[in-house]
């Protein structure tokens, strides 16, 4: 074995020496802002690793080590990314380990959330693994001495056309002598050629999963590590006033009681403040909590009332607002129609409430700290915490386990900073463990959500003249004290890329103040935007005598790219160049046409059942789905079964896809079903699943069939996308079925009226 | 001082017999497989067998259990082989993975119970069993497969060790 290993300085393009134990490890380096990958062959370990985003490592003894640098919460990130370099690479499934990447800026965006894993990353982690296949084949071209034309790298092992070949373990040091391709020299394989990318294969963590050895913040152990569990203000800026910890300090295994400071000015991810309780196990901490006695200050948010709230945004609606995007003299024919079609929207807040409840464990040592957290966005949990302990970021050490789900509550790494915060004052690792009350009732919630339609039909019941108007409580104001109005990342999430074809088009914007910590939920204001206006699209296929799926048709209008930014419109397209990601109805007619056909629409049901359809463009995918439900006499609703048709462009791992695609679906059903998060006095009235409730299998369709629409398009988004169409879907089918009309969610009694 | 059998190991218990069996399994024995999810019997992500049976482990005392046998995951099967855990892998069910444990110990438990499950009673069966990602329809296809393993092949069961009764 070679000890004294090279690495390959990729400024200089030569290779130079060192003396560690080495192995061929490749990465990529940001070239500006630009994520264009270059190979480059670096030494580990070492410290000169770091000026690399190390990706593949080929281990001396032949296995490949496949850097996952994006959380992974159940959408098999860690499977994709190692399929795609895998196969490019040309290695060997049986030899790949993913190693989970730290959070560390070298690797470039790590925020696990808006479905962009794939799409930020494919290519340039294709053109990784295909640099290692190119170094492998030169390396055993040079060994041989021949044209490396004639050497075929296949599954860890290249081939020479005389039959000859050597393994990728074998040629580990001659590789080290290849300089590595620039990424215009090299050649991806074509898509007959892939392997893994594009099939459904399992996942590289399914057998760990079954078993229970998958760790999870909570389940890492920490030697010495002690428990804390935290009483936090129950009203967003509240403070603590004073307490009383006496009854808690005498519980059997509390060690100690520290107050967590307020946060300052805006939300951000800062923890709420309040009293931890720190106990040598969990029981403890929690009974110990149970005795603290805590009287609070609840500041300028212990006014907040939702059931009022709800009142004043359904009233901001009423009236002119900011315009956001105008097409044609939408309110002059409006004027003028004799025939319009008016609704009014409204849609609670809600909780992500992820299966693990938020946690973190943090081991402050003086210069540094170790945190170990179920966080999407690591790097953010560097960020928080270098903020509170007045630490460079640097020093801030984020390892990522296993989340027990995310759905965008576990991108705000308020635990992590707690942890951490804990950490330095006990001087021992505290492990920050939340309950499920505290999960939903101190949450970053779903905005609450008010909209206003107006639409007049023409003689042939198409849409002339459209009004639209939306009030939310921003996302801004977790980032900018006392907020009111949403950045158009908000508005773009389903509200400017309105896909209606009409000549007159008006969206306006109004304010609405944020009382409570307002967060990301999966697919954010698509959710309640595709209710609104996939909804009224029903609504309005009925006020025109028309079957819904022909008239959503026809309400798209044909197929065409629509650039919304030629309508005064404000419009970034999710990040995506809309040269190579067009908002293209071609596409999202196709997807309706499928699940039209897969659900065999217009087909006969029997009394009491019926279908509806939606369909709608969000991360830049295109999903149409069709739910089938049944209401009773008495108003009992069952949801029978749904289809959904999606087009996500290239997709790398089919089954992950399928399986995202029925989880947001039924992820969906609470956005319909859910009792909400509701206020009073600035507190939340739910507190765990038997009043905040989610689905359960018994409120879940047995089967939700996916297709995948097969395309040669970039890849899009996946997590996100089949949640917004669920909720108008199941309430077009709801009407289809009963003839009652949902406008406002969540459902709870309107049926049974 | 409370002795109980976990997993076939004889253990004593010498703490505050009012912990849930769950903070007992997770914290002292570092048996991290029954997951935390609500602490009142809400979402099943606790669920292990207590006697054979399905329960869940956040809010039972381990003052309850005084005597009888507890299984966690890890001791379902001892290769991760029980047909439950194969029909998982079959049907590729978990997503995050979290809850899947406790929907296993489920499932395990209404098989043993009642072998040939309709649909309608593997819902009511398993509908105290949240799972965030919605992964119930491949849970009710696992559920209908293990059904069929386990109908045709015979299986170690940790229940009925030594002479039955």
């Amino acid at each position: 074995m070679n000890q004294d290993n090279k690495y390959f300085d990729l400024n200089r393009r030569k290779f130079l020496k060192t003396s560690a134990i080495g192995a061929l490890v490749l990465g990529t380096y940001f070239v500006g802002s630009a994520p264009r990958a270059i190979a480059g062959v670096l030494e580990q370990p070492s410290e000169l690793a770091k000026r690399a985003n190390l990706f593949i490592a080929l281990r001396p003894d032949g296995m490949v080590e496949i850097t996952c640098h994006r959380s992974e919460m159940g959408q098999q990130i860690r499977t994709a990314i190692a399929q795609i370099v895998a196969d490019e690479m040309e290695a060997a499934w049986d030899k790949v380990i993913v190693i989970q990447g730290k959070g560390d800026p070298k690797y470039g965006d790590q925020n696990t959330d808006g479905s962009r894993s794939i799409r930020y990353n494919m290519q340039r982690l294709r053109e990784m693994g295909a640099s290692v296949r190119y170094m492998m084949q030169h390396a055993a071209a040079k060994y041989w001495k021949v044209d490396p034309q004639t050497c075929t790298a296949n599954q860890h092992v290249v081939t020479h056309s005389s039959g000859k070949s050597l393994t990728y373990k074998d040629l580990i040091d001659l590789a080290l002598t290849i300089t590595p391709p620039e990424a215009d020299k090299l050649t991806l394989k074509t898509r007959k050629e892939w392997r893994y990318i594009n099939t459904g294969m399992a996942h590289i963590d399914l057998a760990d999963l079954v078993t229970g050895k998958a760790i999870f913040a909570a389940d890492v152990r920490e030697p010495q590590a002690l428990v804390a569990i935290i009483e936090r203000p129950p009203v967003v800026g509240g403070v603590v006033k004073s307490f009383d910890a006496s009854a808690t300090k005498a519980v059997n295994g509390v060690i100690d009681v520290i107050e967590i400071p307020a946060p300052k000015g805006a939300p951000q991810f800062q923890p709420k403040g309040g009293i931890a309780i720190i106990a040598k196990n969990t029981w403890a901490a929690w009974q110990g909590r149970k005795a603290l006695k805590v009287v609070w200050d609840d500041g300028k948010n212990g006014d907040y009332n939702s059931e009022e709230f709800k009142k004043s945004l359904l009233k901001t609606v009423q009236t002119p607002q900011a315009n956001i995007r105008d097409k044609g003299d939408a309110m002059g024919v409006l004027a003028k129609s004799s025939n319009k079609l008016v609704a009014d929207y409204y849609a609670p807040h809600l909780a992500q409430a992820p299966m693990e409840p938020p946690c973190a464990t943090a081991m402050y040592n003086k210069d540094s700290v170790d945190i170990w957290a179920a966080t999407q966005n690591p790097q953010a949990d560097m960020k928080t915490v270098a903020a509170m302990l007045g630490m460079d970021e640097s020093k801030i050490n984020v390892h990522v386990t296993m989340l027990g789900g995310g759905f965008g509550r576990k991108s705000k790494p308020d635990f992590s900073a707690e942890a951490a915060y804990l950490s330095m004052k006990v001087g021992k690792p505290i492990r920050v463990q939340w309950t499920r009350e505290d999960d939903i009732q101190h949450g970053f919630y779903h905005a609450v959500s008010a909209q206003h339609i107006e639409a007049s039909l023409d003689k042939n019941g198409a849409i002339e003249s459209y009004l639209h108007r939306t009030a939310f409580s921003p996302i801004t104001s977790t980032f900018s004290e006392g907020a009111t109005t949403p950045g158009s990342f908000e508005l773009r999430l389903g509200f400017t890329d309105n896909p209606i074809n009409t000549p007159n088009m008006k969206l306006e914007n109004g304010d609405a103040q944020a009382k409570a910590r307002i967060g990301w939920m999966r697919s954010v204001s698509n959710i309640f935007h595709a209710f609104a206006i996939q909804s009224f699209i029903g609504e309005a296929a009925h006020k025109a005598g028309r079957d819904q799926k022909d008239y959503l048709l026809d309400t798209i209008g044909p197929s065409r790219i629509v650039d919304v930014t030629e309508q005064n419109a404000t419009y970034d397209n999710y990040g995506g160049d809309k040269a190579v990601y067009p908002l293209d109805i071609g596409k999202l007619r196709h997807v309706i046409e499928k699940v039209a056909d897969m659900s065999k629409w217009g087909r006969e049901l029997p009394k009491g059942r019926g279908l509806g359809i939606a369909a709608h463009r969000s991360f830049l995918t295109y999903v149409a789905t069709v739910v089938e439900v049944e209401v009773s006499d008495a108003g009992d609703l069952k949801v029978i079964k749904s289809w959904v048709a999606i087009d996500a462009g290239t997709v790398v791992n089919t089954d992950t896809v399928k399986n995202q695609t029925q989880g947001g679906s039924i992820y969906g059903i609470t956005t319909a079903i859910s009792d909400g998060i509701t206020f009073d006095k600035g507190r939340v009235q739910q507190s765990n699943f038997h009043d905040y409730r989610v689905p359960r299998m018994s409120d879940s369709p047995l089967e939700v069939e996916v297709e995948i629409v097969q395309s040669d398009a970039p890849p899009a988004g996946v997590g996100e996308p089949s949640t917004p169409v669920y909720a108008p879907a199941l309430c077009n089918a709801i009407f289809a079925a009963c003839g009652k009309r949902i406008r406002q969610l969540p459902i709870g009694n309107q049926l049974k009226a | 001082m409370i002795t109980l059998t976990i997993n076939g190991n004889k253990h004593e218990f010498s703490g505050d017999p009012s912990t849930p069996v769950l903070w007992y399994l997770r914290d002292e024995l570092n048996l991290t497989g029954p997951k935390f999810g609500c602490g009142m019997a809400q979402c099943g992500a606790c669920t292990v067998h207590i006697d054979g049976v399905a329960q869940r482990s956040c809010v039972l005392p381990v003052a309850a259990v005084a005597g009888l046998s507890i299984t966690t995951i890890e001791g379902l099967s001892e290769q991760g082989d029980h047909p439950v855990q194969q029909a998982w892998i079959e049907h590729k069910v978990p997503q995050c993975g979290f809850c899947q444990c406790g929907q296993m110990m489920q499932a395990a438990s209404l098989l043993a119970a009642n072998p040939t499950p309709t649909d309608d009673e593997i819902v009511s069966n398993m509908s105290g069993n949240i799972c965030r990602c919605g992964t119930y329809p491949r849970i009710h296809k696992a559920i209908k497969s293990a059904a069929k393993t386990m109908a045709s092949v015979q299986y170690f069961d940790p229940n009925e060790q030594g002479e039955k009764v």
